[in-house]
């Protein structure tokens, strides 16, 4: 609690006291004394309420919760009814209290989450190492990480191993091992071993920075239901005043018509009772501050929404759209299958690597690391590039032909018939078939499960775009069990597939593109939302997608779609909820039903409530 | 021209409040208020004095709320 709040908090206790004894005391009812006496608890506790209502209709801002507060306690004393008029100040006060530290707590528990912003920078200059401000340092400086300590900047690590916790950033136990030329991101906390990092990025631009600034500013871009609940207010106010001074005055002057008794007292007490029960606080605040929450607690788990209003249409995802290559598919080539004829494994696999040794291609170097061993160069000769084939090579005294099923026809050799999907390596030595090896880019293994989990979410469709040929998409398809798959798309065509599937859908569905973040940018702002994974260090993902997975799980998918499902759930129970107690007292209240106490619970109450449902939405760790 | 100011309010309504008092303001393109990170973002129209108009910003939302503070 800081200093104001402990101060309102001595306030009502005080209050408190004077009111219990005053209720002992043996006060005749509606003397002087007992008005006199009652004033004094009554000023403790609501001075600055009523000055704060004098300096509103001096502003020109007549319908604000101080004035509401001071017309229907004052007009409570003047009738009469004093333990009422210092109860209802007292109770309100009490919510706003209550308010004011649940918020402050949660923002507390919010900034805590987020708790990536590195405090300096150990520079190394000329040798000395010198602490500071992160701001300060320059572009290709090199830094200093002790264990314990976070990475401040983006850069490269020139000496030192150690293992790196990026819990705060991706919400992933793991902890990641990094050792010299390994790229490191600002956020990570060193665990074991000091590092020296050559920073490559300034502060501002470097992730934790960028990250933080999403976030912060996340909730700028409001929900529907946020301008739903700020028109409300600003409408409800002043209707339920003038709905007061008709209670006030329009029965009781009716009845004077009608020669029957006015009864002025009690119509005006039930007009003070509406005025009561006027305040929008707990619309107003609890809203934001369940979205404020959420947005708090997806981050948690890695997933950084940025603004309030994904987290709306999130949650009513029912297309998603996916990448293959880098989004289901881990995007990293890899030999999965060694079929030789005549030679053993091991053999065909030297041969090739052999072979492929002086060209830097993707499948070539795959086949390299999957040989593991150094390539003794010596014996490899006459290396032939044939564009769109292959490779001829002379190693030790045999030719070695290392290509695709054109390069084996080419040399007259029978290749055997290869189903299963990636890319084929045919080898023929001395023009004798030798067998083949298959390249392929594995499934991630959360894959099929995150499908799943989509669909359990609520995603009606799931599509698959990609640029391979439609015998490998249809087996990655039909594996992952995907409702729909378009292969062989260029980039330009995914922006035009994602334009045909969004005229498609009706209305009220939204789509999801999820993409890796390379060459997607495009049809990542195209879509509905915009989903980015495995964005640590990729700048161009941040800028282009509304929602960003910080690692490359696609089980964060889902996780997503049902973060979002809960926020927009509390949301909805908070608004219906706070609106239809609101009626009911209102209801009631005309009626004589309830009175001032009634009145002031349900207001306080309701805001208790719904501040308390708002802070749930801050735990996401099992949804 | 956006930048982003930190205030001090105590309640959310009041933030609404301050948000539409600051979007009123002459040389205000647009202005958000997010009330649980206590941060005004205001953008300002072009050639506007950013100091001037944050004067005039303040004095606004001093009108509606008296309560608030925003640390130009």
């Amino acid at each position: 609690m800081n200093k104001k709040q402990k101060k309102v908090l001595v306030r009502i206790i005080a209050a408190a006291i004077m009111m219990i004894v005053l209720l002992l005391l043996p006060l005749e009812e509606k003397s002087i004394l007992r008005f006199v006496l009652f004033l004094i608890p009554y000023f403790t506790i609501g001075y600055d309420i009523l000055r704060k209502a004098v300096k509103g209709i001096m502003n020109k801002q007549v319908f604000d919760e101080n004035f509401l507060m001071a017309v229907a306690t004052v007009g409570a004393m003047a009738l009469g009814e004093y333990t009422e008029g210092v109860a209802v100040m007292l109770f309100y006060q009490i919510g706003e209290l209550f308010q004011s530290y649940a918020v402050g707590k949660s923002r507390r528990n919010i900034a805590a989450l987020m708790d990536i912003r590195p405090d300096f920078a150990n520079v190394m200059i000329d040798g000395t190492v010198t602490k500071v401000d992160p701001d300060e340092v320059e572009v290709g400086s090199e830094i200093i990480v002790q264990p314990g300590e976070k990475i401040p900047i983006d850069g490269v690590v020139v000496d030192g191993t150690s293992t790196l916790d990026t819990a705060a950033l991706t919400g992933e136990s793991v902890p990641r091992s990094v050792k010299p030329s390994n790229e490191v991101i600002s956020g990570c906390i060193n665990m074991t071993g000091v590092l020296k990092i050559k920073t490559t990025k300034e502060f501002g631009e470097s992730t934790a920075s960028k990250i933080l600034d999403l976030v912060e500013n996340a909730s700028s871009k409001k929900s529907k239901p946020e301008n739903f609940i700020s028109k409300f207010a600003r409408i409800y106010t002043p209707v339920v005043c003038y709905a007061a001074v008709g209670l006030a005055f329009l029965p009781p002057v009716i009845s004077l018509i009608i020669g029957a008794d006015p009864r002025w007292g009690q119509w005006v007490y039930r007009a003070l009772t509406f005025l009561v029960i006027s305040c929008p606080c707990a619309l107003v605040i609890s809203i934001p501050l369940t979205f404020f929450a959420g947005i708090g607690g997806a981050s948690k788990e890695g997933v950084l929404v940025k603004g309030s209003n994904y987290l709306d249409m999130l949650s009513k995802a029912k297309i998603a759209v996916m990448d293959k290559t880098g989004t289901l598919t881990k995007g990293v080539f890899k030999v999965t299958k060694i079929e030789p004829v005549g030679i053993t494994k091991e053999e065909l696999l030297e041969k090739t690597a052999m072979a492929e040794v002086y060209s830097n291609h993707p499948i070539s170097k795959s086949l390299k690391e999957a040989y593991g061993k150094p390539i003794n160069t010596s014996r490899v000769s006459d290396v032939e590039e044939i564009s769109g084939q292959g490779i001829k090579a002379i190693i030790g005294d045999a030719t070695v032909h290392v290509g695709n099923e054109k390069l084996m026809e080419s040399v007259k050799v029978t290749a055997a018939a290869v189903v299963e999907p990636g890319t084929v390596i045919h080898v023929a030595i001395d023009s004798e078939y030798a067998g083949y090896i298959l390249i392929s880019d594995e499934l991630k293994p959360t894959s099929k499960d995150a499908i799943k989990a989509m669909k359990h979410a609520g995603v009606r469709s799931t599509v698959m775009l990609t640029g391979d040929s439609e015998k490998v998409a249809n087996i990655v398809a039909g594996d992952l069990g995907l409702d729909k798959v378009y292969s062989q798309l260029l980039p330009a065509d995914k922006v035009t597939k994602v334009e045909e599937l969004l005229a498609a859908k009706n209305d009220k569905e939204q789509l999801v593109f999820v993409g890796d973040g390379i060459n997607d940018a495009p049809v990542l702002s195209r879509a509905d939302i915009g989903i980015a994974m495995g964005a640590l260090g990729s700048d161009a993902a941040i800028e282009a997608a509304d929602v960003v997975l910080m690692d490359d799980d696609p089980m964060k998918i889902a996780k997503a779609i049902n973060i979002a499902k809960k926020c927009m759930r509390i949301v909805y129970e908070n608004i219906y909820f706070a609106i239809g107690i609101k009626v009911a007292c209102l209801i009631l209240g005309a009626l004589g039903l309830a009175n001032m106490w009634l009145a002031i619970f349900a207001d306080v109450g309701v805001m208790v409530l719904a501040v308390l449902n708002a802070i749930r939405a801050l735990r996401v760790r099992g949804v | 021209m956006k930048k982003t100011y930190k205030i001090d309010v105590d309640c959310a309504n009041c933030a609404n409040k301050m948000e539409q008092a600051a979007k009123n303001t002459a040389g205000v393109a647009d202005a958000t208020v997010n009330f649980m990170a206590l941060k005004m973002n205001v953008e300002f129209e072009e050639g506007a004095d950013v100091k001037a108009v944050m004067t005039e910003v303040l004095a606004n939302c001093k009108k509606v709320e008296d309560d608030c503070e925003i640390f130009i």
